[in-house]
């Protein structure tokens, strides 16, 4: 299987110092796994969707799309306003169980394998998920806690700084811009280690800094071995691992 | 079995079958409702006490009887439509609540009729009049709930989940009012217990809540197959079945 | 990279689940004190509409408190999910690796800490200025806290059903309000009883039955109402 060789390939600990400091770079709280070989036994992953269509009211927005997603991947969805992207996102993040053909979390059913399956998503939506009248702490706490972890102050912290929130670790939210806003919603994705990222617009309202910034992050986050799906009306630098879904084409 | 009901929740198919059982039940509807009106208006005896203004339920309890059955239909419609997706079960429901609501309407407007010479009033919070009042509000909640969504597939959706919470609900609802306050008289007709009234005035009776049901069955059939052509517009076998039929009768149309 | 393993922390979700809904009302205290000033305000209208004749008062004051409480609930239930909503945290709830069921039901109890307990603990206030004759108090109280439980419960479903529409208020009423009256007609006649010096038991017992039934079923019809407004 080529995702289980690539997996290997990418993990496969020549230099555990090396790979200690992307970790922590990326601002994880995370054990690296000592023994060597640990590897040989992780399970990979892979969505895949085979022939989906959806139709709303009668009007079909796509139909017959085969798409997969493995480690090291982004798949970018690509189309004119209204050509069903976002609902495609919402499909492939288990959010719309009404569509036609099937959806594979690493080999198995979505309908029966959706918590194993949620436990390995992240997902931003258009709107940021991000309650105003709590602080950036208190939203990214909430968020560690629906994945049943209590996470520490520290990485919550730490997180907000990466992204560009020191200072603002306690401020209502309500008081910070819309890219700010944007911000601590995406600092969830530095705080726990989900694999498939799901992003709808990530790059909304970020300034050109934090745009360079999040880009550079998803090349990484696919570096390490995670994938990425998302939309984005900016144009990304072209990668190797970048591979493109067209809807609406008709 | 599943092929079977997945073949049965086809609208293709359904319009095929339809079409020939739908004569039938509209001669059938026709020929019960026609003979059970002359009969319970003009040959059945009257009541010893409330005289002719008995006849009455002849409207009355079919009418009620369907309000109820309505309901059920429609939970069951919507419980099928959200377990096995089959958007015929939502078309059906589509035309079954309104026509719920007409039948529970009709209940408490033959009730209140009823009440003038039996109370001497209009309205009496009685246990029965008061659970088929709440009904009504019911179905009403189910339609206004379906016209709110802007896409169809999501307001059936809705609509199905809130007839399900409905019909558990109508069972509490109507024991709880029936605790509340019993005037009306015993339910008039009981599966467990031998009638109280004689014959001649049950058997027309049964003769009109059949009829009730074959002219639901009918309408409902009926209003069903346009709404499948209505929106299955754009498939092919309704283009052809149109297309066909140009000049021709217009029948379910 | 490898695959997460799902957590099975579902007390530390609803958990902080509960924490975060009591803080997000708690910094918006005008929005707890709302019902239940729309609770005092309802009951201050019936003796100037009606009579201040504390007889017929005293009489009728089991269902105005119950009419007047059920309201009060009700119209506070249009905002239970409507703030989630529309900044997109009920996209992240739904998409908890956490059973939906259990993740609504912290947010029904945050709702009912905050809006049915302080009516019920209220409602005797407002019973000594309806001449609520003394030794039904308790009992009031208690039907109250047992009854707009299930009220929440149940006011839940619609709150779910209607929070994608845009003017979903008086909608939601609709849908709710009938099915209120098996609640309304045990939790009044509760008090009923009690002011006739009867025992109440009963009655509790059936609002304590309602309310397991409530706890049974509606999480689910909650979750599945959501997740059919979510793609509304």
């Amino acid at each position: 299987m080529r995702c289980v060789s690539w997996a290997r390939h990418a993990f496969n600990g020549r230099d555990w110092l090396a790979k200690e400091r992307v970790w922590s770079l990326m601002g994880f709280a995370c054990k690296v796994p000592s023994e060597p070989g640990w590897w040989e036994n992780a399970v990979t992953f892979r969505l895949e969707g085979r022939g989906l269509g959806c139709e709303r009211d009668d009007r079909w927005l796509f139909a017959n799309l085969d798409l997969a997603v493995g480690p090291g991947e982004m798949l970018r969805v690509e189309g004119p306003n209204g050509s069903g992207k976002t609902t495609l996102l919402k499909i492939l993040s288990g959010q719309l169980s009404e569509h036609d053909g099937e959806l594979l979390w690493s080999g198995k059913p979505m309908r029966r394998n959706r918590t194993a399956f949620l436990a390995n998503l992240l997902y931003l939506g258009h709107a940021p998920g991000v309650k105003s009248a709590l602080s950036p702490l208190e939203n990214l706490a909430w968020y560690q806690a629906l994945n049943g972890e209590h996470g520490s102050e520290a990485s919550r912290m730490a997180a907000l700084d990466e992204i560009g929130l020191y200072g603002f670790e306690d401020v209502p939210v309500a008081q910070l811009s819309a890219g700010q806003q944007r911000r601590v919603a995406l600092a969830r994705m530095l705080l726990s280690p989900r694999p498939l990222w799901v992003l709808d617009e990530p790059f909304t309202a970020i300034d050109r800094q934090g745009v360079a910034a999040l880009e550079t992050r998803l090349q990484t986050h696919v570096a390490r071995g995670g994938s990425v799906i998302l939309t984005t009306h900016h144009e990304l630098t072209p990668l190797p691992a970048l591979r493109r879904v067209s809807l609406g084409v008709s | 079995m599943w092929a079977f009901i997945h073949k049965l929740g086809s609208p293709k198919w359904f319009y095929a079958i339809s079409t020939r059982l739908l004569p039938w039940f509209w001669a059938a509807a026709a020929v019960l409702l026609m003979v059970g009106a002359a009969w319970g208006l003009a040959f059945a005896p009257s009541d010893y006490q409330q005289g002719n203004s008995f006849r009455i339920i002849y409207v009355h309890v079919p009418a009620a009887i369907l309000a109820q059955s309505c309901f059920v239909a429609l939970a069951v419609a919507g419980g099928i439509f959200l377990v096995w997706k089959i958007r015929l079960a939502d078309m059906a429901a589509t035309v079954i609540a309104p026509f719920g609501a007409a039948m529970t309407f009709l209940a408490l407007f033959s009730g209140a009729v009823w009440g003038v010479p039996t109370w001497g009033t209009w309205w009496v919070w009685d246990a029965r009049l008061t659970s088929m009042l709440i009904q009504l509000f019911l179905y009403l909640g189910i339609i206004a709930l379906r016209g709110a969504f802007a896409s169809r597939d999501s307001g059936a959706k809705a609509a199905s989940v809130l007839a399900l919470v409905g019909v558990v609900n109508i069972p509490i609802i109507k024991y709880s009012v029936e605790w509340w306050n019993t005037l009306h008289q015993p339910a008039t007709f009981t599966l467990t217990e031998r009638p109280a009234m004689p014959v001649e005035m049950w058997l027309p009776l049964l003769v009109m809540v059949l009829g009730f049901y074959c002219f639901f069955i009918a309408l409902t059939l009926t209003r069903t197959r346009s709404e499948i052509l209505r929106r299955e517009s754009a498939k092919r076998w309704v283009r052809e079945l149109v297309e066909g039929r140009t000049g021709g009768d217009t029948d379910g149309l | 990279m490898q695959v997460v393993e799902p957590k099975t922390g579902l007390a530390v979700a609803v958990k902080a689940t509960v924490k975060r809904d009591l803080t997000l009302l708690l910094r918006r205290r005008g929005e707890v004190l709302n019902p239940l000033v729309f609770f005092a305000l309802v009951i201050t209208l019936f003796p100037l509409g009606i009579s201040p004749d504390t007889d017929l008062l005293a009489e009728i004051a089991p269902g105005l408190l119950w009419v007047a409480a059920l309201l009060a609930t009700q119209l506070s239930l249009d905002v239970l999910f409507r703030g989630d909503f529309d900044d997109g945290s009920l996209e992240q709830l739904l998409l908890a690796p956490q059973p939906l069921p259990a993740l609504v039901l912290s947010k029904v109890l945050v709702h009912w800490l905050l809006t049915g307990l302080p009516l019920a603990v209220m409602a005797p206030l407002l019973g000594v200025m309806l001449a609520l004759p003394a030794g039904s108090y308790a009992v009031l109280a208690v039907s109250l806290a047992l009854g707009s439980a299930s009220l929440s419960l149940i006011g839940a479903i619609g709150a779910a059903l209607t929070v994608g529409l845009a003017r979903g208020g008086v909608l939601l009423s609709l849908l709710v309000l009938p099915l209120y009256i098996p609640v309304l007609i045990f939790g009044a006649g509760a008090v009923q009883v009690a002011v006739l010096g009867g025992n109440a038991a009963p009655h509790l017992a059936l609002l304590g039955a309602l309310l397991a039934l409530a706890l049974m079923l509606a999480p689910w019809a909650i979750a599945a109402a959501l997740r059919i407004s979510i793609n509304g």
